[in-house]
């Protein structure tokens, strides 16, 4: 439960040599406690520039970066504590598990935060809990778990620290249909019992337009488009031009448009399809 | 930080240079190596370092990223500056200093041998690509075949290791900023807690080493690579007049710094 401020953050790879590139440039927008959001845009627009500076991995060339109110970036103290509260899931998490056992793996992030051992457990069992992993496999090592297992426990590994605002890239690249749909409900249980702010980096539109409440679009490190789902899905011609798709429903929505058949309103899931059809009287 | 290493690295040109057979660039550091350590004298230093500073010129390789090649071996350099100057005997430079004059000369001339000697490596690998050079030495070794020296194996690994240096370099990055993302600390603690704190990274990048070579191997094998025996080669290697030059002024340089530390100049 930590809200979010981004001002005129601008960041430079390389500042000052021949392969300087400006990866994202003067973004300002304010994420309020809460909140769970999709972060869309085509690989190299910038995304994952912009989710590390949330968590300061990396120095914003200029901006600020606010969690609570706070500058994260004053000093090597605030730097570091913004980690126990902004909690950032790589892509393909499972590559960075490396304890002997599943629990030491989940514990690792509150171990650093300096709790103490019962803390540390409740922690691990409760994140543990969150992400379905049973208990039966703390003991295991994590490296003889399956791909879905593996992510679950790395994802763990990052809500044992309880963040205030979870971000989580592409957490579903590479899952079969099965894990996908086991982790999206993983993070929509965290968020529902946390009451976290969920920013989540997808690829999947139809997850995109399911699951977030606002949907940032980026394109060449600046923000092209920010509203809910249903104002961002009712420009699809602008998110196809930028090189992004649209969610299964509003790609048939505008086939049938282009056919004649007058569908109304913002189409972007199948129900709404479905309505939009029986008020047209199709089916 | 990782990204400063400058190992391996090739920078792509059109230079008499860079246009030499890999093997000619391979048997000319060899002559360059020999000629440095057979140098004597100021006038056999000033050879070395004119000739090198030529190829520099030539090769459009710009003294500064010699030097930053330099810089990981600072420590050496200044160490061995330092011993030959403090421990040599002969006459003192100044009363009551163990300088002498003969320290101070040998520790110029070590340095410059480790300068030079460092100089001409990065020549070669700076004007050739890891390819060609594997190559050139894969051909430059065939002979050893015969006393069962598995030559291509050997040289492929090399050039397979020298591909997958920035592959890992990228790696380690990546699973570092996971890490930290964990609350990791690499900066802060004693010794020990600092080693403690790599094993976050050595134990995923272990991991993700095996898994890569065990689907480059796969990749290998399924389009049916089994060793060296009847390889053929995309680019061939062909001497060119423009080798025979060099190899000939090669053995010039050779046979002058003989003939300067025979006569003592």
């Amino acid at each position: 439960m930590s809200d979010l401020r981004v001002e005129a953050l601008t960041h430079v790879y390389s500042a000052g040599t021949p392969f300087e590139k400006t990866a994202i440039q003067d973004i300002s927008l304010q994420i309020p406690s809460g909140q769970f959001v999709g972060l869309l845009g085509h690989t190299g627009s910038g995304k994952s520039t912009f989710i590390q500076h949330l968590n300061a991995l990396l120095k914003p060339t200029s901006g600020k970066v606010l969690v609570d109110g706070e500058d994260i970036n004053q000093d090597k103290k605030t730097r570091r504590a913004v980690k126990n509260k902004v909690g950032l899931v790589f892509q393909y998490p499972e590559y960075q598990l490396f304890e002997e056992t599943v629990f030491a793996d989940i514990a690792f992030g509150p171990k650093n935060m300096g709790l103490g051992k019962e803390e540390i457990e409740q922690r691990v069992r409760e994140a543990a809990h969150f992400v379905g992993v049973e208990e039966e496999l703390f003991q295991r090592s994590p490296l003889e778990l399956s791909g879905g297992q593996k992510r679950r426990v790395a994802i763990a590994g990052v809500i044992a620290m309880r963040p205030g605002i979870l971000i989580l890239d592409e957490p579903t690249a590479g899952l079969d249909p099965a894990g996908c749909r086991q982790i999206l409900d993983n993070i929509c249980t965290y968020r529902r019992e946390s009451g976290a702010t969920v920013i989540i980096v997808s690829h999947n539109m139809d997850d995109a337009a399911r699951l977030t409440e606002r949907l940032i679009v980026f394109n060449h490190g600046t923000v092209a488009m920010d509203g809910s789902p249903e104002q961002v899905f009712s420009r699809p011609e602008e998110l196809i031009k930028i090189g992004l798709s649209v969610p299964q429903a509003t790609s048939l929505a505008m086939a049938l448009r282009e056919k004649g058949i007058p569908l109304q309103g913002s189409i972007y899931t199948h129900a709404q399809l479905m309505a939009a059809l029986k008020e047209v009287g199709v089916c | 930080m990782l990204k400063d290493i400058t190992l391996g690295q090739f920078f792509p040109g059109d230079t008499p240079v860079h246009r030499l057979d890999p093997r000619s660039k391979i048997l000319l550091l060899i002559v360059f190596i020999v000629a440095l350590f057979m140098a004597s004298g100021w006038a056999g230093y000033g050879l070395m370092i004119l000739v090198t500073a030529l190829c520099m010129a030539i090769s459009h390789i710009s003294p500064r990223n010699i030097f930053k090649g330099l810089k990981p071996m600072l420590l050496i350099i200044v160490f061995t500056a330092a011993l030959n100057l403090l421990y040599t005997q002969g006459t003192p430079l100044f009363p009551g200093w163990p300088i002498t004059r003969e320290g101070l000369d040998r520790s110029i001339a070590m340095v410059l041998r480790i300068v030079l000697l460092i100089a001409g490596t990065f020549l070669l690998t700076y004007t050739t690509s890891p390819m060609a050079l594997t190559d050139g030495m894969e051909r430059l070794l065939n002979p050893l075949k015969k006393i069962g020296l598995p030559v291509h194996e050997i040289t492929m690994m090399m050039s397979m290791a020298l591909r997958f240096i920035p592959t890992l370099i990228e790696e380690t990055d990546k699973i570092m900023s996971a890490q930290k993302a964990r609350g990791a600390d690499f900066e802060n603690g004693n010794l020990l807690q600092r080693a403690k704190a790599l094993l976050p990274i050595l134990v995923p990048l272990f991991v993700s080493s095996f898994r890569r070579a065990d689907e480059l191997a796969v990749a290998m094998e399924s389009r049916c690579y089994h060793g060296g025996s009847g390889r053929t080669r995309m680019k061939q290697l062909h001497f060119q007049a423009l080798d025979l030059w060099a190899l000939a002024l090669g053995a010039l340089l050779l046979a002058a710094m003989i003939l300067l530390r025979h006569f003592g100049l």
